[in-house]
């Protein structure tokens, strides 16, 4: 182990800030990341032990104990079991023997669940040994089970390979890109390079301002303009200036991310190099989430060409510019920006204090511009094309298109490029879903709203209906409550980095009184108290994820309130504790016979 | 006019919520003035001799008895009272909410540091004695809770305070600093 250890550590300079690709290779390495691991780890950078072991336990991927030889984790998210994975973990276990949270005797088959694997449109789906398996089936599982009782390798298992770049040697995953709509800016014709050419030329300050000039705005969520953006960090102060590309895609539903990384992997790092040109910074780097590891070998093939074509590195021998891939290890906060600089430094994704921003005081404390794939995406082609162009796109507030990752109940689940502006009544049928069938659409993910069909005629736009690109559509037949709200507040509360007192206990409790109310056990005040908490969580906590964590339920409350009335007590007081219940095991342990009195 | 009757109990609860009512220090002087108390510990009556008008309790529900002391409180008492994190959220106590109650047994009687003479691994199983629940269980989610005193303890300004306000009927003043934790 020892000299493993050192090997792994030497990879990587004995630089503690790359503790998250240490962990992964020990973690790879020895099926788990041990205890013994993590003092030897630490020792060998000359940190201390808890350093190492709180990077660990914060992300899911990196285990105490070991995972199983072949380690397999089942999305259960909302839309997940929506298509099935119920079914599919119960083959699981029947086909493994053991049941999810365990590993064989054998040390073979670790089955464990995991959140949004950002494959929406093809669930139910699994990683194994950080292979994407998707639309399961029993029959699927069984096999699969069967070659790793074999010894397989996961690799040859993947036998039918999916559409454009997921066909390629260096992929040759079964995932599908389900591009269900082209648009003018992202999915068409796209010369690499022609964009960079043109800024060498333009000059930084131009950049800026032909950016501010498209109107554009973030992609990932909170939409600030990206020129202004832009503008700040190239005014901050100091030489050296940092690049980071948001790939982490963890808000469930959202997916387009993935399938721009598989078809326009080049153009986003040409928007990269471009910012890096605009804001004065020499190195960008791309946090992938550690979900879609599978497209490494591909990206980093990508950014060789570039460089061979002087594209990156010393770029059009005019500015230097390079970007290297950190990959997270499952956790949904670390796409808060400033998360995920603390990720990208080897430490826990705990959000920052904001303010300073990022421009500021960003990666390694210099100023750094954060911005989403698609964002960058969308800046190579405005630098091609001109800010008026893109400008002429889209609503007042929103200039330009947005791709929306469409799954649920729905005939073409997928990514769709649509210019802003479209109502949902539209993007149903552009999807191939029956408004008349549809109880409600979840824009923007758990975080988001969740549209009830008298407002299907509100606009995809910042000014109305803001996403990140996630749109799940729920159909009659599905509890919405149980379904959707239920297993959103789970990954709320799993998620949560835990620094803020509301955002840890509150999630817990609102969870376990929706799971009161959905049990017949609820009464109307604990509607108003669920109401009252997501308000206080929403001006009690430090990041994004607290303040819109109780969405899943305060907006069910707004927009769907007589799904719980119809389930709660008109009563002062109702309690559904059971003496008798609660003794039985102690009393069963100790050897007793329980003795109630009234 | 009679004075009211007050009942105070600790039950999962390490009886620092009660040292906090003690810590008023002379206004206790008022406060028996202000007050008759009923069953409590600061008067060792252990069972209710007439009905009260309020009922303060420390400390959460981790076993039977607890819970029957509890029943017998809401039955007797027209306010009831959640003093402390204990009794409001279950407190340190329901830190075994996360461990099978099982393990907690076994560490309590059998493996902890601390145990040292009990080889056989014997577990008390006497009739007498109160039964374990699953889990401790904050008081309203087995009867109505009227108020709830935040603080672990309680500050003794807030208990005075809110005591005050309601026997005279008057407004409850509550200024930052008694409710304000960091
Ligand atoms: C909990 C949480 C998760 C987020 N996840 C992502 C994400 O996966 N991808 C992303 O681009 N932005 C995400 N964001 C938003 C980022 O903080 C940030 O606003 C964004 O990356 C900025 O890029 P943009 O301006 O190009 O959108 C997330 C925010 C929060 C609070
Ligand atoms: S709001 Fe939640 S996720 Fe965000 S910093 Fe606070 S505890 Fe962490
Ligand atoms: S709240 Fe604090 S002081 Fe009161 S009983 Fe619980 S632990 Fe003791």
């Amino acid at each position: 182990m020892e000299a493993t250890l050192q090997k792994i550590v030497e990879k990587y300079g004995k630089d503690s800030a790359r503790l998250m690709d240490i962990l992964y290779d020990v973690q790879t390495e020895f099926n788990c990341v041990s205890d013994e691991a993590v003092e030897k780890i630490a020792a060998l950078l000359n940190i201390s032990g808890v350093d190492v072991e709180q990077t660990r336990s914060f992300y899911h991927f990196f285990t105490k104990k070991p995972a199983g030889k072949y380690a397999v984790y089942l999305n259960n998210s909302a839309v997940a079991e929506m298509m099935g994975a119920g079914e599919i973990a119960k083959a699981f276990e029947t086909a493994a023997g053991v049941k999810f949270g365990q590993v064989t005797a054998d040390g073979k088959i670790g089955l464990h669940y995991t959140a949004d694997i950002g494959m929406n449109d093809q669930e139910p789906a699994a990683l194994i040994n950080g292979q994407v398996f998707t639309s399961l089936t029993p029959a699927k599982v069984n096999e699969i089970i069967a070659g790793i009782k074999e010894g397989k390798c996961v690799k040859d298992m993947i036998t039918t390979y999916g559409d454009g770049v997921n066909a390629n040697p260096l992929v040759k995953s079964m995932v599908k890109n389900n591009i269900m709509n082209n648009g003018p800016v992202l999915f068409t014709d796209y010369q690499v390079g022609a964009a960079l050419k043109k800024v060498v030329e333009m000059g930084p300050k131009a950049v800026v301002q032909e950016v501010k000039t498209s109107g554009i705005r973030g992609r990932g969520g909170a939409g600030f303009p990206t020129g202004m953006k832009w503008d700040f960090c190239s005014q901050a102060a100091g030489a050296k200036k940092y690049v980071v590309c948001n790939a982490d895609e963890g808000e469930p539903g959202t997916f387009k991310d993935r399938v721009l990384l598989t078809e326009k992997a080049k153009m986003m790092f040409e928007g990269m190099a471009i910012g890096g040109f605009a804001v004065g910074a020499d190195e960008g780097v791309l946090y992938l989430r550690g979900e879609y590891r599978y497209l490494q070998a591909y990206l980093e093939n990508c950014l060789k060409e570039m460089r061979d074509a002087k594209l990156l590195g010393n770029v059009l021998d005019k500015f230097k510019f390079d970007i290297r891939i950190q990959f997270g290890a499952g956790a949904y906060v670390c796409g808060e920006e400033t998360g995920l600089i603390e990720s990208i430094e080897g430490k826990r994704g705990e959000p920052r204090n904001k303010p300073p921003f990022p421009v500021q005081v960003g990666l390694y404390n210099k100023p750094t511009i954060v911005n989403n794939v698609e964002t960058f995406c969308a800046v190579s082609k405005i630098i091609e094309k001109g800010g008026e162009w893109y400008k002429g796109m889209g609503t007042a507030e929103s200039s330009g298109t947005k791709v929306i990752s469409i799954s649920g109940d729905c005939a073409k689940p997928g990514v769709y490029e649509v210019v802003w502006g479209m109502t949902l009544t539209e993007m149903l049928a552009l999807c191939g879903a029956d408004a008349a069938k549809t109880q409600a659409i979840q824009v923007a993910g758990p975080s988001g709203v969740c549209v009830p069909p008298s407002q299907f005629g509100r606009k995809i736009a910042l000014e109305d209906l803001p996403t990140g690109g996630s749109m799940i559509v729920v159909g009659n037949q599905r509890n919405l409550l149980k379904d959707l709200s239920l297993n959103f507040m789970d990954f709320m509360l799993d998620e949560s980095c835990g620094s803020c007192v509301p955002c840890r206990a509150l999630n817990h409790i609102m969870k376990e009184k929706l799971e009161k109310i959905l049990n017949g056990n609820g009464i109307k005040k604990d509607i108003a108290d669920l109401e009252e908490w997501s308000n206080s969580l929403s001006k009690t906590t430090r990041c994004g994820l607290g303040q819109t964590s109780g969405n899943p339920i305060s907006t069910t409350i707004k927009n769907f309130r007589n799904k719980y009335e119809e389930l709660v007590k008109d009563v002062d007081y109702h309690s559904d504790f059971d003496l008798a219940a609660s003794v039985q095991t102690s009393c069963n342990y100790v050897g007793r016979k329980p003795n109630i009195h009234h | 006019m009679s004075k009211p009757v007050v009942a105070t109990a600790s039950l999962a609860g390490c009886f620092g919520c009660h040292m906090s009512i003690l810590d008023i220090d002379d206004r206790i002087l008022q406060l028996v003035e202000l007050v008759e108390f009923n069953k409590s510990p600061i008067d060792d009556i252990k069972t209710f001799t007439k009905m009260c008008d309020v009922g303060i309790i420390e400390g959460g529900c981790c076993n039977s008895e607890n819970v029957e002391n509890l029943l017998a409180f809401r039955k007797n008492c027209k306010i009831l009272i959640s003093l402390g994190e204990c009794a409001i959220m279950g407190g340190l106590p329901a830190l075994r909410n996360g461990i099978p109650v099982e393990e907690c047994i076994n560490e309590a009687y059998c493996d902890g540091p601390t145990v040292s003479l009990n080889k056989e691994r014997i577990l008390p199983n006497d009739d007498e004695l109160p039964m374990i629940l699953d889990k401790v269980y904050p008081l309203h989610e087995i009867v109505k809770i009227d108020y709830y005193l935040p603080g672990c303890p309680p500050r003794a300004d807030l208990i005075w305070n809110a005591l005050v306000a309601l026997l005279t009927g008057s407004k409850m003043d509550l200024p930052y600093e008694v409710v304000k934790f960091d």
